[in-house]
């Protein structure tokens, strides 16, 4: 390595060459594993936007609401599906459990304070989510898809069983909720249930982007990338696997119980075979794997759902089946896939 | 002379559940092999039943065609228009993810579902059988519908024709060693791209003519798509891909437990088919005549 | 002195099939150990009932004297048996650095952590580094393996299982699929292993077989047919008649 400036050339002689290289090397290797850490200015995007709906849109605020919602149960599927790569088609099953705590507490024993419910609703779909974990994830395929489809039905079945407590398929309507914090009341126009949901998923979208990029989050990747290898290197996979199911069981329930919040009802549909597969169109449509694609897609989706079953449902219905169709053949990787390959062409074009 | 009433239940149980198999049995069977052939997970199966009684319906309504007539109606064209969806849709995903696989049948069959209800309507249909079909046949001790003994003679005859082609032709036994290995299969030079199109036609044929058998017993909706996708799934799963002999075995085994849940406990009948499908999966994950 | 590693009597059937059959071999600290034979006799199948990815009808597998013969795949692993597999089994979506990171981060159990970024473990990152700049794979450290050309996935493959520490390492054809241009590159690393671990490698080339192995076991139809030093094994005519039958001509005609 010739040195022209001898200044340079000093502090570069105690080292040679070879261990200087090295040693960038190695800053480049820990500023690699670090920087997905960092938060880039485009992540403040999303939120920027969600805020700007509240002043843009105030009319469309329950809609907003339950778009936000959506965002949440999606994030949540996001870890098993898009980061540990797991294909389920129960998730509703949390989502549901969530919901019915919240409607239970409220109904059966008078508790509206809605904070301590979100987190009555996270531990107890957290236990379902382990229970079900700990017996399912080892199954994988087929047989998975049948067992998680088929454990939710069952609850859906459970608790039309006992119509006096849930209320059957009727549901149980007219929660009393209590004021957030004692103060921010409820109103018609959904603005405290809008800025409530926003702050709730602020506050877990960052618990999960810190998960992701965790060691654990690496370990997940390893998982979905190899899951022969992971076993090989001495990696606990079910319970790696269980653990984030668990976690994924309790955010989706936190979706529930804002659901339940701030529709003040609700019924044995939020089980629906239909909760559970369009939860997972929303991340093929924004991209699974991506936390982001959460966003896109679940915003997408509802606002398809919004403009078409206005017409009429089954033109939703054809829509968003073409748009999963054409998602699948031609942009597999959702919205966030293809703005990623679309970045990676401007680059190679700029030299 | 005349039955006991738990005797007659238990009749009643297994006769009304038989039926209910043989329909299970004829749609499934077809989502079985092509799973095993080629792993590739079919969810708008359903969808080929449904299409399959709504041409059943048309047929016997709106052109007069007769009932059996109308059933290889729709085999041939539901065959035919999944030839279509297989080349241009299907074929390019057979290396794709489960999950890919998952979503564009999903997408398919929304689309279906959505086209069906805007032809059709979404109220449940049902189709005016020819009069032999219709009533009780007196047997002595007890009295039978004759259109459930008509499914399970039409079952038994379909299983019996579909066992020859699977065990005694050619085609059976290529179909079967390509099921239990494809690389192999394709090195001694059976074109299994071909025989899998072959199959899957056949297979979304059958359930064409199962969703026409099944009107009469569970009525014809769009969303009899998905509804019953789950049964289609379950009796998949729990029979073990690509068994003829699994599928048949988990279509008696839950068409039973169905029927019999339904009948002893009128409000938690539907838990059962569930609850043994769960616990059969979780012993044997593959399926009772599954491999690996 | 225990064995690093010693099985005894193992079997495994398939139904009626017996893929391996009363099969005893040791492997002592610092082994070089060549385990040869046709194809089909069952050497990887061997490897697996080792690792814990098959269990054993019968028959006992010991670790440092510790029967292991219960303990699954990822248990083993964390008592210091490494694999490389004969296909490549890498993370090939992620980095070069992320597939060490993983195989150290399981090790010591930095992958439990799910609260700090995967950034802040300085230790494993550096060790991650250590291992690529001792198989000179450093620069490409953060390029995605399914971008390497094989010789250096199959070094990578390599990597990990030294990132694991082990005390009993098991390479099934280390070389198998890189082009002979490359493949100096494999032998000469193994060739360049700690002289601690106790090494048991599957080949096919009996040059790589005789410059490495200075015991060798000889597996035919899943039952071992002979086992001893490369001296013994070149000599004896069953050997010959069933697996260097062609090389043996060839040596005897060109002397």
């Amino acid at each position: 390595m010739a040195e022209t400036n001898p200044a340079m050339a000093e502090a570069a002689a105690p080292s040679s060459s070879a261990t200087g290289g090295m040693s960038a090397q190695r800053a480049r290797a820990i500023a690699f594993m670090t920087n997905r850490h960092h938060l880039s200015w485009l992540e403040t995007i999303p939120w920027v936007l969600a805020i700007a709906a509240y002043f843009i849109f105030p009319d469309r605020m329950t809609f907003g609401t339950q778009t936000l919602i959506m965002v949440l149960f999606a994030l949540s599927l996001d870890l098993i599906l898009g980061f540990a790569g797991i294909v389920t088609l129960g998730h509703a099953a949390f989502f549901g459990v969530g919901a019915y705590t919240v409607a239970l507490l409220a109904s059966r024993y008078g508790w509206g304070e809605p904070i301590t419910a979100l987190l009555a609703s996270a531990a107890a779909a957290a236990v379902v989510g382990f229970a079900s974990g700990w017996l399912l994830l080892r199954y994988r395929g087929l047989s998975l898809l049948v067992l998680t489809l088929s454990t939710t039905i069952m609850l859906q079945e459970i608790g039309n069983l006992f119509p006096t407590i849930t209320g059957g398929y009727d549901g149980i309507p007219g929660l009393q909720i209590s004021p957030l914090f004692g103060v921010f009341q409820y109103d018609l126009y959904s603005h405290t249930n809008y800025l409530y949901c926003l702050a709730v998923l602020f506050v877990l979208f960052f618990m999960v982007r810190r998960i992701v990029n965790s060691p654990f989050g690496e370990a997940l990747a390893g998982i979905r990338e190899n899951v022969a290898r992971m076993h090989a290197i001495g990696s606990p996979v079910h319970g790696r696997l269980v653990a984030v199911y668990t976690i994924a069981a309790a955010i989706a329930g936190v979706a529930g119980a804002l659901f339940a919040q701030t529709n003040a009802y609700v019924t044995l549909g939020v089980f629906d075979f239909e909760n559970s597969a369009g939860v997972m169109v929303m991340l093929a449509l924004g991209g699974a794997g991506r936390l982001y694609g959460a966003f896109a897609g679940a915003v997408i989706y509802m606002v398809l759902q919004d403009y078409l079953a206005k017409m009429s449902p089954a033109f939703w219905q054809f829509g968003i089946g073409l748009l999963l169709v054409f998602t699948v053949m031609f942009a597999r990787r959702g919205l966030f896939g293809v703005l990623e390959d679309a970045r990676r062409l401007l680059r190679r074009g700029t030299p | 002379m005349s039955l006991s009433p738990t005797l007659n239940i238990a009749v009643s149980i297994l006769f009304d559940g038989l039926a209910y198999a043989m329909f299970l049995f004829i749609v499934s069977v077809g989502l079985s092999v092509t799973m095993g052939l080629m792993g590739f997970v079919n969810l708008a199966h359903g969808a080929f039943a449904m299409a399959g009684g709504y041409i059943v319906l048309s047929a016997t309504r709106a052109w007069g065609v007769p009932f059996f007539l109308s059933l290889l109606v729709a085999f041939f064209i539901v065959g035919a228009v999944s030839v279509v969806f297989e080349r241009v849709l299907y074929s390019k995903l057979y290396k794709a993810t489960e999950l890919d696989q998952v979503l564009l049948t999903i997408g398919l069959a929304f689309m279906a579902i959505a086209t069906f209800t805007y032809i059709y309507g979404p109220i449940p249909q049902s189709i005016h059988l020819p009069e032999y079909l219709n009533g009780q046949i007196n047997v002595g001790f007890r009295t039978f519908p004759v259109y459930r003994a008509f499914l399970i003679v039409v079952g038994a005859a379909l299983i019996a024709v579909l066992w020859y082609g699977f065990e005694r032709t050619n085609i059976g036994a290529k179909i079967r060693a390509a099921v239990d290995n494809r690389r192999m299969a394709q090195s001694i030079g059976i074109n299994v791209d071909r025989l899998f199109t072959l199959t899957f036609a056949v297979g979304s044929g059958l359930a064409a003519i199962g969703g026409g058998l099944s009107i009469p017993l569970l009525g014809l909706s769009p969303s009899f798509a998905i509804i019953y996708l789950v049964f289609f799934l379950l009796v998949v799963a729990v029979g073990g891909l690509g068994s003829f002999k699994g599928t048949l075995v988990a279509a008696i085994v839950l068409g039973i437990f169905d029927t019999g849940g339904k009948y002893l406990y009128a409000d938690a009948g539907g838990f059962f088919i569930y609850a043994v499908a769960v616990l059969i999966l979780l012993v044997k994950p593959a399926g009772l005549y599954g491999r690996d | 002195m225990t064995a690093a590693l010693e099985i005894r009597e193992l079997h495994k059937n398939f139904g009626a099939l017996q893929v391996t059959r009363d099969v005893n071999l040791t492997l002592d600290r610092g082994a070089r150990h060549a385990l040869i034979g046709p194809n089909g006799a069952g050497k990887t199948t061997l490897v697996n009932l080792i690792t814990g990815v098959l269990k054993p009808t019968s028959g006992k597998v010991l670790l440092d004297g510790e029967d292991i013969t219960a303990l699954s795949q990822a248990k083993r692993s964390r008592r210091g048996i490494a694999r490389t597999f004969q296909i490549n089994q890498l993370f090939r979506g992620l980095t070069v650095l992320e597939n060490l990171y993983l195989a150290i981060g399981e090790r010591t159990r930095a992958c439990n952590r799910l609260w700090r970024p995967a950034g802040a473990e300085g230790a494993v990152i550096e060790e991650a580094m250590v291992h690529l700049e001792s198989l000179k794979l450093a620069d490409d450290a953060l390029k995605l393996v399914r971008e390497l050309p094989y010789g250096r996935q199959r070094l990578v493959e390599i990597a990990i299982a030294l990132a694991q520490r082990p005390r009993v390492l098991l390479l099934d054809e280390p070389a198998a699929g890189v082009p002979s241009s490359e493949s100096h590159l494999i032998l000469d690393v193994v060739g360049a292993l700690d002289p601690d671990i106790a090494i048991l490698i599957i080949e096919h080339d009996m040059d790589v077989v005789f410059r490495f192995a200075k015991q060798i076991t000889v597996l035919v139809a899943g039952a071992v047919l002979t086992q001893g030093l490369p001296q013994e094994i070149i000599a004896d005519p069953r050997v010959r008649a069933v697996y260097l039958g062609a090389e043996a001509d060839r040596e005897t005609r060109h002397g």
